[in-house]
């Protein structure tokens, strides 16, 4: 056993309002310089949708992350270094900027400068990389948000190509069926991270102490290989430096104990931080998994309970401080995902591991059971209804459990078990354990849940 | 298997090759631990290149501030700083626990607020003071000539060629920078010469909101007031107030802080999309779900908020009164007839005015509701006793005269008689056990605006001669809810479409399902009776910017006040449009009235104005008539909405500015002005300015816009303001529809170009300051000191300067001074000491005002209904002194008024020597001049120090006072709210430090005592204190002729104005193949608060980069439109230019602008006109209601930003077609 730490994320996507504070405050803090206009460490995605950049969910164009040989061993989807060295110099697997978008500004300086004319003066858009006047502004960093062009765009979405050959019918984008939910997204601060296997320079690296995976500004000779490796795609490029940039989980201030921008700034408060203890001897082995349904899984053995024995003293002996033991056991995203099992990786078929996690979105589930003529508030009625829920759960299992929809609706349960016992006591009624049963859950823990999610107090969240 | 299997293949195949040497000694030379496999590299040491990062993240300091926008939100922000540069801001996350048990008000803010210091540095800021060009050399060239200031303004005034010159050339570049004393001295100078020539109210100041920002607004407003200049109302103009909370509570709005949706237990969001909206808000509700909530969300799309709900109904836009209406009905029916529920009658018995008996008056068509019966129809000699009104108590079955009327409120009571103890009473809810019933007559509306009628049986008895019944049973006709025995036409079921008020009838006009909507009432209603009254609706711009919002927000109250859920924490209305707190308000609203200088102020309600001024009165082709009842007696015959609004002036009803057709100080001049005025009115030689707007001595001549972008945003009729207003261009087209109106005279020649000056302060440049004739330069929100609070949160927040003023900027305050004093030395020669007639409108929470007009029968005295009482038939006339060279002196000080007067809200004066002491010592004492030995206000933050010791929410002795003041009037106890503050005193420095909750005070209608979460209306429920409303409970029935007039004086559906038969707009559905006609919806932009950053371009970035249009697949489908197409959207009053965003979000038929898209950014000329397109206000125009005109009887009576006309904006039409993609800017 070998015990490391890693500092990681769960975002509640139930609770997420898609408001983008995040990715503004990310923005404002990190990259609002030349070089960087087109970079969004964290955004914020509507699904279904194409993301940004455009559908990087598409492994097949992309060959972002790992891939399981025949012979079960792990590689890179674009193939080992030797195969990169062959096209450093024009990596067809390198989303280009109008997969991105092409950043642009206005001529606001016509507004206090015009000369008398004609009309009312308006700032003209130009690109922000060519100074050229940008007319139509075609594509931008959020482009399909809450669903627009989706009937233009979101079929595209890799994921509904990927489901709507199952559940067909269901994925329609017409106002009756419409359906939606956002995605915030930072680097996954993996702990089997392919964009650091990627790097020819060795210029990445994934800090010992806390697991933040970085870019060294100095070593980086601009090769662009983590971009690609990085399925995610939440590797830049600065095309000023024409170094990598990345997000840094805001090192220089969880350093200091303050939570990350995007965390302390969200507004939804469905972000929390904590520090995971991991074997990582195990890491290996459980990325290399054969079937996909058991990558989350494995991944999950991963994890060590901070508060058994064994696991305190070997990390003591690997050089963990109490301090950091201690805030493992206190870690609210332990509890997320490891002691509820609420919380979900994102895409792990990628197999490297991602470290910021997601509880699936519980969309509406009264609705569904009233249309059968049900009573929407019963709580048996509701756990029957999940696979009736606006949001088909083929595809949060095909974002979130590699398409094992069990997983996703056990998690669901969870979460609707928990509004049913909570709403019993809101009303002053007696508490009924059976609902907290139903889903492998003492009342009491069915109650610290609630508080955790909902109550959830800046120093419950951080 | 082993971590060495897993290892990348390809690395197999090739070890040794360069790069893994490469790596290996990458290795070596890092003190990095690479793992066995080369898959990952971990580093302890040699990581000096992290310095990048840490060195971006330093800041020299950290400033908390707040933003001043109008968006209700009033989030605590950190402010970066370094190097003397603002860098960026992060939410605090400092607010006072609000228990443990909930979550926190931590973080407050949003991506529009987290965006904001890019203004700070931004190329769009404006930097030093501008003026236009040409007026310029016209001013300068004049000065020169006459070597006066004034003169020289009347100069270049008295020349309509070099008027006209300049005002044409509004808002199409040519601003030049000026000094801020070449500013200030041509602005001081056009008010003086205005002063002088027209009058001060021809002068009038718009500034929005003042919470977002009260002593910047309250800096403006007291300049305003103190030279008798008019400010204009904001809340009606945005159509953000509710008319229905006067009607029904006779109260603005009250509503209960965000904190409180965690307290309901059955939650609905009702054209209320939170997430954009309410976005630091909206984690409650998400939130509060996991206790179990309950989550309804009503809207025409697929709004953001319907992610987080269990059901989503859809009505088709404007429709929702008639899904209200029908849960009512299930609510009536299970819940009061079929069974009784005695939570619900003990709650409608105290505190509504369902048992109160109203008479039946025999028409041609047969009975209908007439007037409430009152003390004096029982021929009772009381004092007020047609301002008592009456139910009947069931312990006796006699009729009896409750505590608590308005009757109560302003007798001379020896014992407190104004509350809502009922004693032995048991008030009798139907009459229906005594065994009478008679059929009446009740107007439906759902067909067509003139409707058709519905009879229907109530129980009644004789009372002095009159039939009589109760509100009650008049409610169960007008929903439609039969009982055994009684008469007329009734529903044979739920699905029964043919009888108005059932869910099968709202199906048929809404689409939702008959059987949703009664499933979503009956567990409305059970949850309301489980939880005591736990149900609460969100509501929102999506059913209040509607022509007839009022109906619907009546049918939305009617569910909450059947189910006992208002006054009660995690119950009631949570209307957040636009309604933002001034929690100080008795402070602040004396600053800005300069009340504590003289008193009444001018304060004028915007939509008329606006509507008068801008010309759109000439094109308003709906006549008053068209709205008018089946049942209507025909009071509005022949009048158009000008004519409407002059009626009000004349009935002393609504404020109207300017008022008369000469400068109001020639009118002063006299011995006895006001009996001289009556006399001129009555014979004629004085006339109304509201009566012939468009003749030159009516016009408004100078207007003043801060804190506000009124033509990039909230400017109604946008093209109107540019031709008429401003005299510049604009896409009006020549050939729209005109009036012909009844009384107001009709000018044949269209007026262009009103005012002489139009000027704004701001911080960055929009429409209104590229169309002002003078700009001057503003500090931003990081750059000054202020006050902010919202009724989202109970906390007081300081602005405070991050850095100074850069460039040319100057705070607010620092900028009206500076007018002040400028226009006080240019005043001390022109103008003197003069004496002004001020008329004002009859006035809200005064005995005079609320008992004007008894039985709200409205008498007009110009048509010899009734003699001209100023006061009572009219409006009020005062004779104010004003020392108009004292401006700037009075201006910094703090006046003496306010020692002999105290300070007034809601009726309660507040004795403030102590405070006025205290300041004197805090603030200092003004030296010499008017002001001598006053406390001084010369600075914001003095004026801060102010608005806080002078209001009850902000200093306990005052609260405690307030209350002990009205425990009198009373009689039940309520000091004890604010007596665990009596010794605080919030200072601004407190808000500074942190955010500070508010102390409980009368001046509102709830408690935060105990850090318990306010919510609307629990001094009433709890503390028995009554409704400011004629029964002194909230209302279902209003019986005012005016509203009986248009058939509302019950809850009742009115569907969207037909704007094809009223404005000749094509009818809704395809025109052609290239065009579509559709509804033509302004919701609030997830990007944007109105047009503030929605020029910021992150938001732009996030957004789409500038103006479009959300349309449904079929409709683009129709006219060959794809995603991001460039359109164009056409009808009579405009054009707009915008990029199409299709999206199966949105129903068919519909199309959505939001609300306040610039066209400073990325706006190209249109297609149709060939100049740059508009506003998503250049295809909306006023249109004004006459009901909300009504005034002088009891709740109905004005009050600023209480009661007057919206500028509803929701039902308008407009023609969409695909343009050439090539555009021009």
């Amino acid at each position: 056993m070998k015990v490391m730490a890693q500092v990681a994320m769960v975002m509640n996507l139930d609770k997420c309002i898609g408001c983008h504070t995040c990715s503004v405050t990310c923005k404002q803090a990190w990259t609002n310089r030349q070089g960087t206009e087109y970079v969004w460490f964290n955004n914020v995605e509507t699904l279904p949708g194409q993301g940004y950049p455009r559908r990087w969910e598409d492994q097949e164009k992309w060959k972002g992350g790992w891939e399981r040989t025949r012979s079960g061993r792990l590689r890179l989807r674009a193939g080992g270094r030797l195969a990169k060295l062959g096209k450093i110099f024009a990596n067809p697997e390198m989303p280009e900027i109008d997969d991105y978008y092409q950043p642009w500004s206005y001529e606001y300086k016509n507004l206090t400068d015009a000369p008398a004319g004609d009309d009312l003066p308006t700032a003209r858009p130009v690109s922000q990389l060519t100074g050229e006047p940008l007319d139509t502004i075609r594509w931008g960093p959020n482009w399909d948000d809450n669903l627009g062009g989706a009937p233009a765009h979101a079929p595209k979405d890799p994921v509904v190509e990927k489901i709507r050959e199952e559940v067909g019918e269901r994925i329609r984008f017409e106002f009756e069926q419409s359906f939606m939910f956002y995605l915030p997204r930072i680097c996954e601060h993996c702990l089997n991270p392919a964009c650091v296997s990627s790097c020819p320079s060795g210029a990445m690296y994934k800090r010992e102490e806390d697991g933040i995976v970085l870019v060294d500004q100095d070593r980086c000779r601009g090769w662009r290989m983590c971009v690609t490796g990085c399925p995610y795609k939440k590797v830049y490029f600065n095309h000023r430096t024409g170094k990598a940039e990345k997000c840094t989980f805001c090192f220089p201030r969880v350093e200091v104990g303050m939570p990350t921008v995007c965390s302390e700034t969200c507004v939804g408060r469905m972000r929390y931080l904590g520090v995971m203890l991991y074997d990582a001897d195990m890491v290996a082995e459980a990325a290399a998994v054969e079937d996909e349904h058991d990558l989350y899984p494995a991944q999950l053995e991963c994890f060590l309970d901070p508060h058994d024995p064994a696991v305190v003293a070997a990390a003591r002996a690997a050089g963990l401080t109490r301090e950091w033991i201690e805030a493992a056991q206190r870690s609210p995203v332990h509890d997320l995902i490891a002691t509820y099992q609420v919380a979900l990786p994102l895409h792990p078929e990628y197999r490297t591991m991602p470290m910021v996690w997601y509880v699936p979105p519980l969309s509406p589930v009264v609705e569904a059971v009233a249309a059968t003529g049900s009573d929407g508030e019963d709580a048996g009625n509701l756990f029957g209804a999940i696979d009736a829920l606006r949001i088909p759960v083929e595809y949060l299992a095909e974002v979130l459990t590699a398409g094992d929809t069990r997983v996703v609706e056990a998690v669901l349960h969870r979460m609707a078990a928990m509004r049913a016992y909570m709403r019993r006591i809101n009303l002053g009624e007696e508490r009924d354990e059976s609902i907290a049963a139903a889903v492998g859950l003492t009342g009491a823990e069915m109650e610290d849940m609630f508080r955790l999610l909902a109550v959830a107090k800046l120093e419950d969240r951080f | 298997m082993s971590a060495r299997d897993s290892v990348d293949s390809a690395l197999d195949s090739a070890v040794g090759s360069a790069v893994d040497s490469l790596v290996r000694a990458g290795s070596f030379f890092t003190r990095a631990e690479v793992s066995d496999d080369l898959r990952t590299v971990h580093r302890t040491g040699g990581r000096a290149a992290e310095a990048f990062y840490r060195d971006r993240w330093s800041h020299d300091k950290v400033v908390h501030s707040t933003h001043g926008v109008n968006c209700t939100g009033s989030c605590r922000w950190k402010v970066f700083v370094k190097d003397g540069i603002i860098t960026w801001e992060t939410q605090a996350t400092d607010y006072p626990s609000v228990g443990p048990d909930r979550p926190e008000y931590e973080p407050r803010g949003c991506p529009r607020g987290a965006s904001f210091s890019w203004y700070s540095y931004s190329p769009t800021r404006v930097r030093y003071p501008y003026v236009r060009g040409v007026l310029l050399e016209m001013y300068r060239e004049a000065k020169g000539r006459l070597g006066d200031p004034v003169l020289a303004w009347a100069d270049v005034q008295g020349d309509p060629e070099r008027r006209r010159r300049y005002q044409r050339a509004r808002g199409k570049g040519g601003l030049v920078r000026a000094t801020w004393e070449e500013a200030l001295e041509i602005t001081a100078a056009a008010h003086v010469h205005t002063i002088k020539e027209h009058g001060p109210d021809r002068v009038a100041g718009f500034s929005p909101i003042p919470a977002m920002s009260m002593a910047s607004h309250a800096a403006g407003a007291r300049f305003h007031s103190l030279i008798g200049a008019p400010m204009l109302s904001f809340y009606d103009w945005y159509a953000d107030l509710p008319v229905a909370s006067p009607q029904v509570f006779g109260d603005q709005t009250d509503v209960p802080e965000s904190g409180d949706w965690w307290d309901a237990a059955y939650l609905m969001m009702w054209g209320s999309n939170v997430p954009v909206t309410r976005t630091p808000d909206a984690h409650w509700m998400a939130e509060a779900r996991y206790r179990g909530q309950k989550v309804v969300t009503v809207s025409p799309d697929f709004a953001d908020n319907t992610k987080f709900a269990d059901e989503w109904m859809h009505p088709h836009p404007g429709t929702d009164g008639a899904l209200a209406l029908a849960m009512g009905h299930v609510i009536l029916k299970e819940f009061f007839v079929e069974k009784e529920t005695p939570f619900f009658t003990d709650y409608v018995r105290r505190y509504t005015d369902l048992p109160f008996l109203v008479s039946l008056r025999e028409t041609e068509h047969g009975l209908v509701p007439g007037k409430f019966v009152t003390a004096a129809d029982l021929g009772q000699d009381t004092e007020n006793a047609e301002w008592k009104t009456v139910l009947v108590d069931d312990a006796t079955g006699g009729p009896v005269v409750p505590n608590g009327t308005l009757g109560h409120r302003w007798g001379k009571n020896e014992t407190p008689e104004w509350n809502l103890e009922l004693g032995a009473t048991v008030p009798r809810l139907t009459l229906l056990e005594e065994g009478e019933s008679a059929e009446i007559v009740l107007p439906r509306f759902e067909d067509d605006q003139r409707g058709g009628t519905v009879r229907r049986g109530v129980p009644v008895r004789r009372i002095g001669g009159k039939l009589v019944t109760t509100v009650f049973d008049l409610m169960l006709a007008q929903y439609g809810v039969a009982r055994e025995g009684l008469p007329g036409e009734w529903p044979t079921g739920y699905e029964d479409a043919s009888q108005p008020g059932t869910p099968g009838w709202q199906e048929s006009l809404t689409s939702v399902p008959a059987a949703q909507a009664a499933r979503v009432a009956r567990e409305f209603a059970r949850t309301a009776e489980a939880s005591q009254g736990r149900c609460m609706i969100l509501m929102g711009a999506g059913t209040n910017h509607w022509f007839h919002s009022e109906t619907i927000y009546r049918s939305f109250l009617a569910l909450l006040t059947l189910t006992g859920c208002q006054g009660r924490n995690g119950g009631g209305w949570g209307h957040y449009v636009g309604q933002e707190k001034c929690r100080p308000v008795t402070g602040w609203a004396t600053l800005a009235a300069a009340s504590d200088w003289s008193r009444p102020p001018r304060q004028m309600i915007g939509a008329a104005w606006f509507y008068l001024h801008t010309g759109q009165w000439r094109y308003d082709t709906l006549p008053a008539e068209a709205l008018a009842s089946p049942l209507a007696e025909g009071a509005f015959e022949g009048m158009s909405g000008a004519d409407c609004l002059a009626a009000s002036a004349r009935m002393g009803w609504m404020p109207s500015y300017p008022t008369f057709d000469r400068n109001p100080l020639e009118l002063g001049e006299g011995a006895d002005p006001v009996a001289d005025a009556v006399r001129a009115l009555e014979d004629g030689t004085l006339g109304f300015a509201g009566e012939d707007p468009d003749d030159p001595r009516n016009w408004p001549r100078v207007l003043n816009v801060w804190r506000a972008n009124l033509l990039g945003s909230s400017s109604k009729g946008n093209e109107y303001f540019l031709k008429h207003l401003l005299g510049t261009h604009s896409n009006l087209p020549d050939d729209g529809p005109r009036c012909t109106p009844r009384d107001v005279a009709y000018r044949e020649e269209d007026v262009e170009g009103k005012l002489d000056l139009l000027m704004s302060m701001d911080f960055r440049m929009t429409s209104t300051t590229l169309l002002s004739d003078v700009v001057l330069p503003a500090a931003t929100w990081y750059e000054k000191h202020d006050l902010s609070s919202t009724d989202m949160h109970p906390f007081l927040h300081a602005f405070t300067p991050a850095v100074d003023p850069p460039w040319q900027a100057r705070s607010d305050h620092d900028a009206f001074r500076g007018l002040a004093e400028r226009f006080g030395e240019l005043a001390a020669v022109h103008l003197g000491v003069r004496r002004d007639l001020v008329a004002t409108a009859l006035q809200h929470d005064t005995p005079g005002g609320e008992m004007a007009q008894p039985g709200g029968v409205a008498l007009d005295w110009s048509k010899g209904e009734c003699a001209p009482v100023p006061g009572r038939t009219m409006y009020d006339l005062k004779v104010v002194e004003r020392d108009y060279g004292a401006v700037g002196e009075k201006f910094s000080a703090l006046g003496p008024l306010v020692d002999r007067l105290g300070v007034t809200t809601k009726a309660i004066t507040f004795d403030v020597a102590e405070e006025v002491a205290h300041l004197g010592e805090k603030n200092g004492l003004v030296r010499g001049g008017a002001g001598d030995g006053r406390p001084r206000l010369d600075t914001a933050r003095r004026a801060c120090e102010a608005i806080l010791a002078l209001s009850g929410t902000s200093n306990g002795r005052l609260a405690t006072q307030g209350f002990e003041t009205l425990e009198k009037k009373v009689g039940t106890r309520m000091a004890h709210l604010a007596a665990e503050a009596e010794g605080k005193r919030i200072s601004f420095a407190d808000t500074q430090a942190r955010p500070v909750p508010v102390i409980t005070s009368p001046e509102w209608s709830g408690s935060e005592s105990g850090g318990r979460r306010y919510t609307a209306f629990t001094v009433n429920t709890e503390h028995l204190k009554p409704w400011h409303t004629l029964t002194g409970r909230q209302h279902f029935f209003i019986d005012h002729d005016w509203l009986h007039e248009v058939g509302e004086s019950l809850p009742v559906y009115k569907p969207p104005l037909n704007m094809h038969t009223l404005y000749g707009e094509p009818e809704l559905g395809t025109v052609d193949q290239k065009s579509v006609a559709v509804r033509y919806l302004t919701p609030h932009n997830k990007w944007a608060i109105h047009s503030q950053y929605q020029d910021n371009l992150y938001m732009m970035t996030l957004g789409r980069g500038g103006q479009t249009v959300w349309m449904s697949p079929q409709d683009a489908e129709a006219i060959g439109v794809a995603d991001n197409d460039w359109i164009e959207a056409v009808n009579r009053n405009g054009v707009v230019t915008a990029r199409a965003i299709v999206s199966h979000k949105m129903p068919p038929g519909t199309v959505y602008m939001n609300h306040a898209q610039e066209r400073t950014v990325g706006v190209p000329k249109t297609e149709k006109t060939g100049r740059r397109g508009g506003i998503h206000n250049s295809l909306t125009r006023v249109m004004l209601k006459p009901t909300h005109l009504i005034g002088g009887y009891a709740q109905l009576t004005w009050a600023f930003n209480y009661l007057g006309p919206t500028g509803n904006q929701r039902d308008e039409v407009t023609v969409i077609r695909r343009r050439d993609q090539k555009v021009e800017f």
